[in-house]
């Protein structure tokens, strides 16, 4: 099995921890002056999510996790997983539920999203920064409402709920930032 | 790098004032550091193996050995592994030994040096000094004689400190963490900061003052937080130089780390007769840092490891 030492740490980097994939999300060299050196990171659990503090004696060395991202291509959902494929190898890939919690929501079909893969198996799918999604459900805008800060909440093709400007109407086409859930523009054929 | 060259110029004349000599020592040497807490960097030479100099040490106590009187370096040393805020496995060392200092006079003679250099742009408040027991009882209430392995690491959970995963640590281990992520930290950044007399057991190249307990004639000074500065008063007996090293190289042995050789050629000059003396090294960089006011010791290098 591969492994790290801790003068190779940084962030981005992934190690396995208790059997557990975890990516360093900071690593911070402290050492005193004539004393031991230690590594002291932050790490994030790729499974969970959860982010733990961990100090090294600097020199050890820590598991690699067998994690690589690689691109893929949406095929479709059978309800029970989320199917992807390689584009060069057509390659397939099943991912559960817990892979895709929170990409689920922007999951579009022919869009490509980044898996990461861990011992072969989809961890965590992470959706394109930005899609273009149609809505499919919206109240009509009524024109010098902005009661509501001038929002409200639109239903995508995919069944996520954004909020989006009252002038945007149903069936048009809209651009959103995966990473906050935000309406971004209209996209205009 | 024009605040550099105002600092050097500036401590050229320092030293000339006082005597001290300026002096020129290989950066390839034959013996590796034995420190077990430093990793040499190795070059190749006629199909010889050289380490670049941890630290001119060894060679400017031969030159005192031998008669040189008052001397001082500035150099570029190599310690490999030690990368990151504070750290760049390259970077530039000042050292100078005074015959006849005791380690009060050190203490002082830092004080004077780094009050001048500091007054190009950022002048500082009086300095303070204390024992490495006062600092330890103050920040994190422990007493680092005598508290016991659990006790020290109640203390790093007392602060957050997560105490790391894998083998468990030694006393001494345990205490350079809390030093260097509680109390560090904590340390007053207006107050420039001598810390005296640390445990024997972290006596490096340091007399050891015997008592109850022992303590190691030894020095650091924190600017910021920051060590800047780390003085002994210069053991010179061969014998017990001997043991340490013969200690240090067996617990690298221990470790699986790389062995050097012995540094004879240090022992033979102790043998000959070292002078009592004192001597600092004084990280250059950082205390560039602390006078340019910057977080990140890339800030003052030409050129860092990534872009070296």
């Amino acid at each position: 099995m591969a492994s790290y030492s801790t003068n190779e740490f940084r962030s981005g980097l992934k190690i396995l921890i208790d059997g557990d994939p975890f990516i360093i999300v900071e690593n911070e060299f402290v050492k005193p002056g004539k004393g031991q050196a230690f590594n002291r990171v932050r790490i994030r659990n790729l499974k969970t999510g959860r982010v733990v503090d961990k100090t090294y004696k600097s020199g050890e060395s820590v598991e690699a996790a067998d994690v690589m991202d690689t691109e893929m291509q949406y095929l479709y959902s059978d309800g029970e997983f989320w199917h992807f494929m390689v584009p060069d190898t057509f390659e397939q890939y099943a991912a559960d539920g817990n892979a895709v919690t929170e990409a689920k929501n922007w999951l579009k079909e022919q869009d490509h999203c980044q898996i990461t893969l861990w011992n072969n198996v989809p961890l965590t799918v992470t959706p394109p920064n930005f899609v273009e999604l149609k809505i499919v459900e919206t109240d009509p805008g009524v024109r010098g409402d902005t009661a509501q800060g001038g929002v409200k909440p639109a239903t995508l093709e995919t069944g996520a709920v954004v909020k989006v400007p009252l002038f945007v109407e149903e069936g048009e086409v809209i651009r959103v930032d995966t990473r906050t859930g935000e309406y971004v523009s209209r996209v205009k054929d | 790098m024009r605040l550099r060259a105002a600092v050097l110029r500036r401590l050229r004349r320092w030293f000339e004032d006082r005597g001290v000599l300026e002096v020129e020592t290989p950066v390839l040497s034959s013996a590796g550091a034995s420190d077990p807490h430093l990793e040499n960097v190795s070059a190749q030479l006629d199909g010889r193996a050289y380490f670049l100099h941890t630290s001119p040490e060894s060679a400017m106590k031969r030159l005192l050995a031998g008669g040189s009187g008052d001397i001082f370096q500035v150099c570029h040393v190599f310690r490999a592994g030690e990368l990151g805020q504070k750290h760049n496995p390259e970077f530039t060392m000042l050292e100078w030994y005074r015959l006849g200092h005791s380690l009060e006079d050190m203490m002082t003679d830092v004080e004077s040096l780094t009050r001048d250099l500091c007054g190009i742009r950022r002048p500082l408040v009086p300095f303070r000094r204390t024992s490495y027991q006062d600092l330890m009882r103050q920040f994190v209430d422990v007493d680092p004689f005598t508290a016991a392995v659990p006790e020290l690491v109640d203390a790093l959970d007392r602060n957050g400190i997560a105490s790391p995963a894998g083998s468990p640590l030694e006393r001494d281990e345990l205490l350079d963490l809390l030093l260097a992520t509680v109390v560090e930290p904590a340390m007053d950044p207006a107050q420039p900061l001598f810390v005296y007399h640390f445990p024997a057991s972290q006596a490096a190249l340091a007399r050891i003052l015997p008592g109850d307990p022992p303590v190691a004639e030894r020095f650091e000074l924190f600017f910021g937080g920051m060590e800047i500065a780390n003085g002994f008063h210069e053991l010179t007996d061969t014998v017990e130089q001997g043991r340490r090293f013969d200690r240090e190289l067996a617990r690298r042995a221990e470790e699986g780390s790389f062995v050097p050789a012995r540094d004879d050629a240090l022992l033979a000059a102790l043998e000959a007769g070292l002078p009592d003396c004192s001597g600092v090294a004084l990280g250059l960089d950082r205390l560039l840092m602390y006078i340019a006011d910057v977080d990140e010791i890339s800030d003052v290098l030409t050129f860092d490891l990534a872009r070296a």
